[in-house]
């Protein structure tokens, strides 16, 4: 059946198989993200030195927006700086607002699969979940 | 087979959508719709103040609408009925209210697991204010409280027992009857909920014989804002007032006040008489489908949904396997798929189902799931808003990338 869900095949993909979900015993920072709604709960875990997101992974439960999202982001930002990765997050926030430009879409690479999401409010706390989890994380070291 | 049921409601009447989350509150149909703006247009003005010809009518039509509630019912006299906002601000009341007068410490409130929150959250609460304590009564995996388990839970220090009459998750129907005869072998006051069985069945408040009930017009075909507290007399007089303000109270001096006769004690401020209105019209339209072709609507519907889930590959139902235990809800899970997922594929298909821990965390924690997603069924529902449920249901896993 075919329907207009933005659940296509790089979402369901992370969901299934997700590269990034296992433990990190050598993380430096480590934190805990909830959204009350789906229930969604996530433990995002990043490896930064000198500046840079060397390694990282979530670990918890939630529905398949959340889980994959978390996914394409550590995708997108490991091996890039912090103030790159923040940036990302600064664009991923700004496609779920609906105010991106199409040349920063491009920067999102995987992650605009979930540009959609903006026409239904009531999920947009799952894809922004990982993405609020890693500013507050970043954020704190400075 | 399209029920002819659907063109009395405007929004189904005009729209695709397929609604299964009654539960949740109900469509309106336009009688209801047009009796709450034939109060505005015809009979507006403050109830129980003016000294002129209007106010004497909205009194009188507010004052007719609780008579239908009581006769609705089956409650003793019309002053047992309080009109309220919504069985939430209705269980609040009584626990307050109640809780204040009755409860002291090392009293015990014995509360079903079941609850939904509005019947769970004010009791801890009375708890907390009167050194009480909240006893759970715990269910079976299919949603059955026995006999031996509630002699069990409930002792002479129980003072008030609080039961939900169908559960929202379950769909199962508590033995209430039995329940309130023991809880006042105890000396236990009984206060049950009727938010998902008054707009389903016959409701008598009297054979019941619990001392308080509680229910929604929203989810009854009536607009939202307005509910009903039913209470014994005894026990209403006994109370002191919830919310204090205008037109419940027969004097005021410096120091205090005489409180109005009830149920006006408990009225306090401009009441929603509109709502009352329209919530009384919503009783005539159950009354005039009436509950036998309702329950036998929503059982052959609940039937034919749980049979076609049972062919699904990886859905399971929550509580009863039986669909005469369901009274029109059921509650499920998908393997693999959250339930917000399961809605929001649902919904790209229009269809509306409600999906999370549906505000009684503590139940779903006892069945040992996280949450779920919930159809539920009204009187305009029919056997293509089930199919299509059905097929858009078993898309689903593969959508999300399984292979079955």
């Amino acid at each position: 059946m075919q329907n207009k869900t933005f659940y296509n095949e790089i979402l369901t993909e992370h969901n299934l198989h997700p590269e990034h979900k296992h433990a990190l015993d050598d993380a430096n920072l480590v934190l805990e993200g909830v959204n009350p709604s789906c229930g969604d709960d996530i433990w995002l875990k990043l490896k930064v030195e000198n500046d840079i997101v060397v390694d990282g992974a979530f670990e918890g439960d939630g529905c398949a927006i959340s889980q994959a999202s978390a996914d394409i982001m550590l995708d997108l930002v490991i091996g890039k700086t912090k103030d790159e990765a923040l940036k990302l997050a600064d664009l991923f926030l700004k496609m779920i607002k609906g105010t991106v430009t199409d040349e920063e879409l491009e920067e999102l690479e995987e992650a605009s699969v979930l540009q959609d999401i903006s026409h239904m409010p009531a999920r947009v706390k799952c894809a922004v979940l990982g993405w609020h989890t890693m500013q507050e994380m970043l954020d704190e070291k400075d | 087979m399209r029920a002819d049921r659907k063109k009395d409601f405007p929004l189904l009447r005009d729209n695709s959508i397929v609604y299964l989350d009654t539960a949740a509150t109900s469509q309106k149909p336009e009688c209801v719709l047009k009796a709450e703006s034939e109060f505005y247009e015809k009979y507006n003005a403050n109830p129980f103040r003016g000294i002129h010809e209007l106010g004497e009518m909205a009194t009188e039509k507010y004052e007719e609408a609780r008579q239908t509630v009581q006769e609705f019912i089956h409650a003793k006299e019309p002053e047992e009925i309080v009109f309220v906002r919504n069985a939430t601000e209705a269980l609040n009341l009584v626990a307050y209210s109640l809780g204040s007068e009755i409860l002291k410490p090392g009293d015990e409130i014995l509360v079903s697991i079941m609850e939904h929150h509005s019947n769970l959250l004010p009791w801890q609460q009375a708890a907390k204010r009167t050194g009480a304590k909240v006893v759970y009564l715990e269910c079976t995996q299919d949603g059955h409280f026995t006999e031996e388990a509630f002699q069990k839970a409930i002792s002479d220090h129980t003072k008030i027992v609080a039961m939900t009459h169908v559960s929202n998750v379950l769909g199962c129907k508590n033995d209430l009857k039995t329940f309130a005869k023991i809880a006042h072998e105890h000396g236990a006051v009984f206060v049950a909920d009727g938010a998902q069985s008054v707009p389903h069945m016959s409701v008598d408040v009297q054979d019941l014989d619990v001392d308080f009930l509680s229910f929604s017009g929203h989810k009854m075909f009536a607009p939202m804002g307005i509910g009903v507290l039913y209470g014994k007399r005894a026990l209403l007089e006994k109370m002191p007032p919830f919310l204090c303000g205008g037109e419940m109270i027969d004097s005021v001096t410096r120091e205090g006040a005489v409180w109005a006769e009830v149920p006006h004690k408990f009225e306090a401020g401009t009441v929603n008489a509109a709502g009352a209105c329209a919530l009384a019209e919503a009783i005539r339209y159950i009354e005039k489908i009436g509950f036998d072709t309702v329950e036998e609507t929503e059982s052959r519907l609940t039937k034919l949904a749980m049979e076609g889930m049972k062919q699904i590959h990886g859905v399971h139902v929550v509580g009863s396997p039986k669909a005469e235990d369901h009274h029109g809800i059921i509650t499920f899970t998908l393997d693999g798929v959250h339930p917000h997922d399961v809605a929001s594929i649902l919904d790209a298909d229009h269809i509306a189902v409600r999906a999370g821990h549906h505000c009684a965390q503590p139940l779903l924690k006892h069945l040992g799931i996280s949450s779920a997603t919930r159809l539920s069924l009204g009187i305009y529902n029919d056997e293509e808003d089930i199919h299509a449920f059905l097929k858009s249901l078993a898309e689903i896993r593969r959508q999300m990338g399984y292979a079955e």
